[in-house]
């Protein structure tokens, strides 16, 4: 598996750490109720197919990915920086 | 058919002629009183032990594949209770004790084997950590022995006690541990099954969960609807998409764990041995091949195959703590779906939708778990309460925070 860093481009997956779903990116407000932070931590939609999850790439421009992936054949789509994504 | 000895003799003087299939292949009736989705090992125990201990006899597994064809014929095989926390304890300790009357239970051979299962420490604290979890394993009537460097010499030699990383501290040895054959678990709890009248339909998808007024009715397949009251979800990897036709999300990531053998050789590995700070396993089956493993590779995945980062990973791991085996040829690698839940331990319980249950988070241990899960979720199907050895496996303890982190490693999903 390679992964296409918008910054350094075609790199091998050693260089990259998974970190999860892209639930991750939406973090409940403090005072939000516990079953929104269980959905947040734990609950997950779990798709066989097109999936969005978290990459950062350690080994590279150390920034945080949002990878769209297969997770049936393992071929990437797209890959966007979080930073560029929330701004 | 009763197997037995004098039943091989005989069919061999005849040509073996006699011999007649394992199970039956019924079409899937209108009603059951209860379906489980999943002929899978646990699956197929569950239906089991409803049939044999709680007499529910008009039940059906429904297997979108063939028996036994996702992970209990794709794991390696390993049997074990060394289990520290209250909760996983006694669960897997009844399970061993299930394993170790399972073919007389069965009357089938499912070869298990208990040659023994070590444990290798690199340190004095992992070391301490192993001893306080020896201690826990004989508290729950379980057999545990520390073994020091000189121990764990006399038994593997081949070992490299030298390697500069992690030199070898010693291990905990768990006598009772071992391997059995896993496709004849799944064959013995389907024959048992079957024998005692439930319904093994294969090529059945469960393509729907009927649900009326917060209760279960009924599923629909690719092949027709069927009624049932009781519906039990035990499909593994596939948790996640079967709970989704009930409206709900899981705590549960799919993630794939790779494996390996290599040609047949002459018996060299006695025990199974774990490596875990090398994330490496091992044992040798009774054809000869070097059965192996490592870890996960750390991404969510349906795709029964890995990437090799982690094929490299386990190779090096494997050399690092046996030399001897860098000139057998690996014949082939596979990966299986690993329902991971985010503490690592599983789930038996109700759901909130009435009639339907849930058996699933078995991580990379489903294996050696198949009849105690069996036993329980059947329990749980049959009196509508838990077992008392699977209480703790609730769906809903990542919400009140009743956690199972055996490895104390966190509650999260990328932790385990």
């Amino acid at each position: 598996m390679r992964l296409t860093c918008p910054l350094c481009g075609d790199r091998d997956r050693r260089e990259f750490t998974y970190y999860g779903a892209e639930d991750y990116l939406h973090r409940p407000a403090a005072e939000a109720p516990l079953a929104d932070w269980d959905g947040y931590l734990h609950l997950r939609d779990n798709p066989a197919g097109e999936t969005r999850d978290l990459w950062y790439h350690e080994a590279g421009c150390a920034q945080w990915l949002l990878v769209s992936r297969n997770t049936v054949t393992h071929a990437i789509s797209k890959v966007e920086l979080v930073a560029e994504r929330k701004a | 058919m009763r197997y037995s000895g004098l039943k091989v003799f005989t069919e061999g003087l005849f040509g073996n002629k006699g011999w007649r299939p394992a199970w039956r292949d019924p079409a899937p009736k209108a009603e059951y009183d209860a379906v489980i989705i999943g002929g899978g090992g646990h699956g197929l125990s569950t239906a089991y032990y409803l049939a044999k201990n709680h007499g529910l006899t008009n039940i059906a597994v429904l297997e979108k594949g063939y028996l036994g064809g996702g992970n209990v014929g794709r794991n390696t095989t390993i049997v074990r209770a060394n289990y520290f926390l209250p909760g996983n304890s006694e669960f897997y300790s009844h399970s061993l004790k299930l394993w170790e009357g399972l073919e007389a239970d069965l009357n089938y051979n499912v070869m298990h084997s208990q040659r023994g299962l070590i444990n290798l420490f690199h340190s004095d604290g992992q070391r301490d950590a192993f001893a306080r979890r020896g201690n826990a394993m004989i508290n729950q009537g379980d057999d545990a022995v520390l073994l020091d460097r000189d121990g764990v010499r006399e038994m593997l030699p081949y070992l490299d006690f030298d390697q500069t990383r992690f030199p070898i501290y010693g291990g905990l040895l768990h006598p009772r541990g071992g391997t059995a054959r896993h496709d004849a678990v799944a064959w013995g709890y389907a024959r048992g099954a079957d024998r005692r009248g439930v319904d093994l339909i294969q090529n059945c998808e469960v393509t729907g969960i009927d649900i009326q007024n917060g209760r279960v009715t009924g599923v629909q397949t690719t092949r027709g609807a069927i009624r049932a009251g009781k519906v039990g979800m035990v499909v593994a990897g596939r948790s996640g998409q079967v709970a989704a036709m009930a409206g709900m999300r899981l705590p549960v990531e799919s993630h794939i764990l790779q494996a390996f053998v290599t040609e047949g050789l002459k018996p060299v590995i006695d025990h199974v041995i774990s490596f875990g700070m090398g994330h490496f396993y091992i044992s040798q089956s009774d054809k000869g091949g070097l059965v192996f493993g490592g870890d996960l590779d750390f991404y969510t995945s349906y795709a029964q195959r890995g990437n090799l980062p982690m094929v490299e990973h386990v190779m090096e791991a494997g050399m690092t703590l046996m030399p001897m085996i860098g000139r057998a040829r690996v014949l082939r690698s596979w990966g299986g779906i690993m329902d991971m839940t985010p503490d690592g331990s599983p789930i038996i319980d109700k759901t909130p939708v009435e009639g339907l249950f849930v058996d699933c988070g078995w991580n990379y241990g489903g294996f050696k778990a198949v009849p105690a899960s069996g036993w329980c979720m059947a329990h749980l199907m049959a009196t509508g309460e838990s077992h008392a050895v699977a209480r703790r496996f609730t769906l809903n303890r990542f919400l009140t925070g009743h956690l199972l982190d055996e490895e104390g490693t966190g509650s999260q999903h990328n932790l385990h």
